[in-house]
């Protein structure tokens, strides 16, 4: 009878259904074997069989992982972040000149008074340098309420000009070695992990994590459910914020290098492995997990492309093509109820 | 009327029904909702479709609206198999439905609400703006409606906007008029005028399915019923054929005896008073006492400022003026956090709007505001094995129907997403529980378990502030009833000299 129903599951219901991030997996597994596939007929080889490929492959998009690790919380409040590629720029600038060496001389130096710094002085700065973004950006969006779109928006300008005056647009380099060991190796990928790992946790058993999906389901209820709506938007955007200046310092170290340049476009494949992943535009629903793979889809992808000696222009269009695919996805996954 | 394009189907047809349903069975992830149903409508009649929260009602409403298709089975109007694949596609074959939630824009105005999708142009291929403005005016005239048609929906109360979907449902001059609890949010002023609305509708010939948990509508207004139970058909009866505890027990498969277990119980200090609480036109001087284990009904027409008085003691539009004393000193609440933190809670009116987290699972729903304040260890971990024994708890107690607590809520029926937000703020273990509707969308039987639970928690020496447009509800619950009239305490009434009669005299003016 129906008033005793507690968690009943009566007569052959059709099939549970799957996590999302399930079909994301298939989803990977499916363009990887492509990739394999293709790879035989055109180019004679196996594309997954080379491990040399594969590592590239995940080091050049484990950076960019870092970045959407914090860009995926943004957009699960409904937000989004379109400051963390020219957030690395300025990062990776200031954290550079602090992490100078002495080694090839004075006058090559922008602070010769801070050379040689022990290596968490630079770090230090580059992540407080990006938590100040972050928390201006917060603080836009949860007390003037301007949408996210444009208060990262702003700061996107705002920080590529900064990186380009820090210097008048030169380059910094000669870092100290330590600052250098940072990036190196496979540390990008250990680094990523590390990241993710501690952000799936706290999205899934801390009320951090809570707040935030209940911020992009429902900001309203989450209010007069007692979350400090303002407090728990900042603190999204200062965590996103710090994300990308550890995104920035792990580039610079790794090139040894700080350019004003850097770091363009990076808002938008952060943004993407979310969305790959399964975060939806509209707020409340992705996960950490689901970005991880994402990332690793945008990787194949990439690396599949060159593999296959597609050309770079063609590359990012395709890319374009990928972006927009997988916003239809979700779209259609939100509207589809039945 | 206003709009041609339908209502020629029953002019044409002759048959006994206009719309038949058969066999129909309608499975979802986890839950058979409909399993074999069968529903019958007379053209010119007011047919109810009772049954428990979660028996299937909306699901099949759904499915003749074209919202959802069926896994089997067989929908004819007029005698003919509807092949209905869109909610466009109902309406133009002469079927509206006015839905169990609000689903207007709030950014736009009534006008453009009501006439959406049918705007009326001018020559240019422009809206016509001034046109649709009349068209609203002269809809509400002929329904007796006072509403500006100009008017924001956002600014509107949840009572005023159930009236603008129950006019925009009427002004597609449908045969099949369906109504998914029409009268869930509205007090017995607009009722009587829905009532009137459905009358015309009838003696011009319209089908009318009428959902309800409220027996007295039921008896008032409909020609006939049919009941469902678990996904289940029982039985079509006239309703002249019936009475209510065999509704009831057709229902639940059980009687259910006392409605309004109201126990008295201690009545102790003053845990929470209002002193010349005001905020511009919306009410101004309110001011009233609420006591330890007291129950205090607060009654009012629709545009009183009741809600609008919670809202302000909650923090969540704070008053402009006034003072707010909680166990005896003032405290300043500017957001709900700070009012949680004085043992307030407050079950709003606007479950879509302002309660659930709609896409989220039934667990993060129920522990979200017990969350916020404990549970949690000094790393911000929740400590999910000790709530989630709280939240079955509840579970059980308030029978909430869902395949598992990890069920999407927009997944669950009205009334359990109605369940599930009490359960939230009886968790947090309130000294002052404000709930505004309490039981809206509830059936009968879970309906005197939540009053249960209320007077228990009374009991326990929790002081309840309870607002219903519920006549029976107010009167059957409360210690002490607070009538609102326009913004202002009309008067306070003593639970032995409260009835009917004296409430709406201090209600109207
Ligand atoms: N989209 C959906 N996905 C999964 N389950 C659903 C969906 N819609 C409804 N259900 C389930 O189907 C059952 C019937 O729901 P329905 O909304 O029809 O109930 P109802 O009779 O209208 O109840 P109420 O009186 O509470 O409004 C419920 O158990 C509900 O959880
Ligand atoms: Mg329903």
């Amino acid at each position: 009878m129906a008033t005793t129903d507690v968690n009943v599951a009566d007569a052959t219901p059709k099939s549970r259904k799957l996590p999302p991030e399930v079909n994301i997996f298939f989803v990977l597994i499916g363009i990887a074997v492509l990739f394999e596939v293709l790879g035989w007929i055109f180019q004679g080889q196996s594309f997954l069989g080379n491990f040399a490929r594969l590592k590239i492959m995940i080091l050049q998009v484990s950076v960019l992982g870092i970045i959407s690790v914090g860009v995926t919380q943004i957009i699960i409040t409904g937000g989004i972040d379109l400051s963390s590629g020219s957030l690395v720029a300025a990062v990776s600038m200031v954290s550079m000149s602090f992490a100078q060496t002495s080694e090839y001389g004075l006058d090559r130096v922008l602070y010769p008074a801070l050379v040689d710094l022990p290596v968490i002085i630079p770090i230090i700065v580059g992540l407080v340098v990006g938590a100040c973004a972050g928390f201006i950006n917060g603080w836009l969006i949860a007390y003037t309420k301007i949408p996210p779109f444009i208060a990262t928006l702003g700061m996107m300008v705002a920080a590529r000009g900064f990186a380009k005056w820090y210097t008048q647009g030169k380059p910094i380099s000669f870092p100290t070695d330590s600052f250098a060991r940072i990036g190196e190796g496979m540390n990008p990928v250990i680094i990523f992990c590390i990241v993710a790992v501690i952000f799936h946790i706290a999205m899934k058993y801390t009320r951090y994590g809570k707040f935030t999906y209940a911020l992009g389901a429902n900001e309203t209820a989450a209010r007069v459910s007692g979350i400090n709506v303002e407090r728990q938007k900042v603190k999204i955007y200062v965590i996103a914020g710090t994300l990308s200046a550890l995104a920035a310092i792990v580039v610079c170290s790794r090139g040894q290098t700080a350019q004003p340049g850097m770091g363009l476009m990076y808002e938008l494949d952060a943004i993407a492995m979310a969305v790959i992943g399964g975060t939806s535009l509209a707020g409340g629903r992705g996960s950490i997990i689901g970005t991880a793979i994402g990332m690793v889809i945008l990787g194949v992808i990439l690396s599949g492309f060159t593999f296959l000696r597609l050309d770079a222009y063609y590359q990012e269009m395709m890319k374009g093509a990928i972006i927009v695919g997988a916003v239809i996805i979700d779209t259609y996954r939100q509207k589809k109820k039945v | 009327m206003l709009d041609g394009s339908a209502g020629s189907a029953r002019d044409r047809f002759t048959g006994e029904f206009i719309l038949e349903v058969d066999n129909v069975r309608k499975e979802f992830p986890g839950v058979v909702a409909l399993d074999d149903v069968q529903l019958r409508i007379r053209p010119g009649s007011v047919h109810a479709l009772m049954g428990e929260n979660g028996a299937g009602k909306s699901t099949l409403m759904k499915i003749i609206a074209g919202i959802y298709s069926p896994d089997s089975g067989e929908v004819r109007f007029a005698g003919e198999k509807l092949s209905i694949k869109t909610p466009i596609d109902a309406l133009n074959s002469g079927i509206a439905m006015i839905h169990q939630e609000l689903n207007l824009m709030n950014t736009m105005n009534v006008a453009e609400n009501v006439w959406i999708r049918r705007e009326p142009k001018n020559a240019m291929g422009l809206i016509d703006h001034a046109q649709m403005r009349r068209q609203t005016q002269e809809l509400f005239d002929e329904l007796g409606i006072s509403l500006d048609p100009t008017a924001l929906v956002d600014d509107l109360t949840v009572a005023q906007k159930q009236m603008i979907e129950i006019s925009k449902a009427v002004s597609y001059n449908s045969d099949v008029l369906i109504m998914d609890e029409p009268t869930s949010a509205i007090t017995e002023k607009e009722v009587a005028q829905l009532f009137r609305i459905i009358r015309d509708l009838r003696a011009k010939g319209v089908g009318i399915v009428y959902i309800t948990h409220k027996m007295d509508e039921l008896f008032e207004i409909a020609d006939e019923l049919t009941v469902f139970r678990d996904g289940q058909y029982v039985g079509t009866v006239p309703s002249s054929d019936i009475d209510r505890d065999g509704v009831i027990k057709m229902m639940v498969g059980r009687e259910i005896t006392d409605m309004f277990p109201k126990v008295d119980c201690e009545i102790g200090e003053v845990a929470l008073e209002v002193k010349g609480l005001s905020r511009g036109k919306e009410f101004q001087d309110v001011s009233f006492e609420l006591r330890r284990g007291e129950i205090l009904g607060l009654a009012g027409l629709v545009g009183s400022g009741r809600s609008e008085v919670a809202e302000a003691i909650f923090g969540v539009k704070p008053a402009t003026s006034g003072e707010i004393i909680i166990d005896g000193t003032p405290a300043t609440i500017t957001e709900p956090a700070q009012a949680m933190s004085h043992g307030l809670a407050f079950l709003t009116e606007d479950r879509k709007e302002s309660g659930c987290f709609l896409i989220l699972d039934c667990l993060s729903n129920i522990q979200m505001a017990l969350i916020t304040r404990e549970m949690t260890n000094k790393f911000g971990f929740v400590e999910q094995s000790r709530v989630n024994e709280l939240v079955n708890d509840y579970v059980e107690k308030l029978r909430i129907k869902t395949p598992s607590l990890g069920e999407i809520v927009e997944n669950l029926s009205g009334g359990n997403q109605q369940k599930l937000l009490i359960a939230r703020w009886l968790l947090t273990n309130p000294k002052v529980l404000i709930l505004d509707e309490p039981t809206r969308g509830i059936d009968v039987g879970a309906k005197s378990e939540i009053h249960r639970l209320i007077t228990a928690l009374a009991g326990q020496g929790v002081a309840i502030l309870m607002i219903s447009s519920e006549m029976p509800e107010v009167l059957g619950m409360s210690d002490r009833i607070m009538v609102m009239r326009e913004g202002r305490v009309g008067g306070f009434l003593d639970r032995a000299d409260a009835d009917q009669v004296s409430v709406m005299q201090l209600a109207a003016n």
